[in-house]
C-alpha cells in the first residue's frame, strides 16, 4: 500500500474556529493552518507531507530533539493561536489522518466528550505554576573529623536529618501554594517535576501544578501566586501562561 | 526556525503572551496532555507513545521526585517496570528505550 502523499495533521478541537485569525497562519509543515468542520464542531488541521510527517519520516524527525523541538513549537503555537479567541480542546503531537473525512469520523465518534471538554474551558485559560527550592537551607558546617566511628555516626545521623526535615519543609510549602492556588482556579493538577535536562533548570523542582483559571480571575491568580512566592522564600515560584487548557480538555479513547 | 507563540492583538487574553514558552514547558503539554484520538498513522502512533515514554522518563527521574517525596507517578503504569510488562505484547518493550539512555 503506498501512502497518499498528504495526510491531515489535528491541531486542535473546538467551535466555529474560522476567522480573519487564520489569515496567513501555518502550522507544522509550514502549511496553511484550515478547519474541518462536523456535527457541530471543528477540527483546526494542515496539510502535511506524508512523506515527511508520515510514520517513518515523523519518527525520523521526532528523534532528533532539534526537530522536535521545531514541530512542538509549530503545533503549540498554531492551538495557542486560536485559543486566543475560542476555547479549544487541543490535540495530542502527531494526530493524523489519511484526509478530511477521516477527521470528520474521528471527531464525531467523540462528538460528547469535546463537547463537554469545550465546555469545561470555556472562558477560562491554563496557568502553570511551577517551584524550585531555592536550597536556602544553611550549610551544614564541615564537621571536625570524627574522633570515633560513633562519633562519626552520629555526625552522619545529624546531617541526614537535618536535609529530611529541611526537604519535608520545602515539601510542605510547595503543598501549601498548590492548595491556596487551587481554591482560586476552577480545577487544578500536579504534573510530574520535570528533570533539569528538561526544565534547564538546575534546581530541584518540587511543584509542577497546572490550573485552570476563570479569565476575569487571572488577574487575582497571578497575584496569589506573587503572594505566596513573598511567604515562601524556600521556594523559587514561577508562573507561566496563559496557556491554551491542555490539561483540563481531555478526551482519550487510547484504550 | 522555531515560532514563537504570539497572541493577536485582539485577543481577549494574550495565550502564551508573557514570554517565549520553554521547551519543557511545551513538549510535557504536547506530548502528554491534551486529546488522545487514535489516528490513522497507526505506526507513528505507536511510536509516538514510545518516544512519550522516553521524554516521561526525562521529565522526572524516578529518584528525584521520590527523594522529594512526590509519588503521584507511581500510578502511572508507564513509569513503573512492573506495570509496562503488564501490558499488552507489542507495546513497551522497545529494545532502544532499555538499550539507549537519554542523555
Amino acid at each position: 500500500m503506498t501512502e497518499p502523499s498528504v495526510a491531515v495533521w489535528v491541531y486542535a478541537v473546538g467551535v466555529d474556529l474560522d476567522g480573519p485569525w487564520l489569515a496567513g497562519a501555518t502550522g507544522v509543515d509550514g502549511e496553511s493552518l484550515r478547519v474541518v468542520s462536523v456535527s457541530g464542531l471543528a477540527a483546526l488541521v494542515g496539510s502535511v507531507d506524508s512523506g515527511r510527517f508520515g510514520a517513518e519520516g515523523l519518527r525520523r524527525r521526532l528523534d532528533d530533539l532539534d526537530q522536535l523541538e521545531g514541530i512542538a513549537r509549530r503545533h503549540h503555537a498554531a492551538i495557542a493561536l486560536i485559543a486566543a479567541h475560542r476555547p479549544v480542546a487541543p490535540a495530542r503531537l502527531a494526530t493524523l489522518y489519511a484526509d478530511d473525512d477521516r477527521v470528520r469520523t474521528a471527531v464525531r465518534r467523540h462528538r460528547d466528550e469535546f463537547l463537554a471538554a469545550l465546555r469545561n474551558v470555556a472562558g477560562r485559560l491554563e496557568w502553570g505554576v511551577k517551584a524550585y527550592s531555592t536550597g536556602s537551607e544553611p550549610d551544614q558546617p564541615t564537621p571536625s573529623a570524627p574522633t570515633s566511628g560513633t562519633a562519626y555516626l552520629r555526625q552522619r545521623q545529624a546531617l541526614l536529618s537535618a536535609r529530611n526535615s529541611s526537604w519535608q519543609r520545602v515539601v510542605e510549602s510547595a503543598h501549601a501554594v498548590h492548595d491556596r492556588l487551587s481554591e482560586i482556579a476552577v480545577e487544578a493538577r500536579e504534573h510530574r517535576p520535570q528533570d533539569p535536562n528538561l526544565s534547564g533548570d538546575r534546581r530541584s523542582m518540587i511543584l509542577n501544578g497546572a490550573y485552570l483559571v476563570d479569565n476575569e480571575h487571572a488577574e487575582e491568580f497571578a497575584t496569589a501566586v506573587a503572594t505566596l512566592a513573598d511567604e515562601h522564600p524556600e521556594l523559587a515560584v514561577e508562573l507561566t501562561g496563559p496557556w491554551p487548557a491542555y490539561s483540563f480538555a481531555v478526551v482519550d479513547d487510547e484504550q | 526556525m522555531t515560532i514563537e507563540p504570539r497572541a493577536s492583538s485582539s485577543a481577549p487574553v494574550g495565550v502564551g503572551s508573557h514570554e517565549p514558552a520553554n521547551l519543557g514547558d511545551i513538549l510535557e503539554r504536547v506530548l502528554d496532555r491534551g486529546v488522545v484520538i487514535v489516528g490513522d498513522i497507526r505506526i507513528s502512533l505507536l511510536d509516538i507513545e514510545l518516544l512519550t515514554v522516553k521524554l516521561r522518563l526525562l521529565i522526572a527521574s524516578v529518584d528525584t521526585a521520590r527523594e522529594l517525596g512526590i509519588d503521584w507517578w507511581e500510578h502511572d503504569p508507564w513509569l513503573t517496570s512492573s506495570a509496562r510488562k503488564s501490558l499488552p505484547p507489542g507495546r513497551g518493550h522497545d529494545p532502544a528505550l532499555e538499550a539507549d539512555p537519554d542523555d
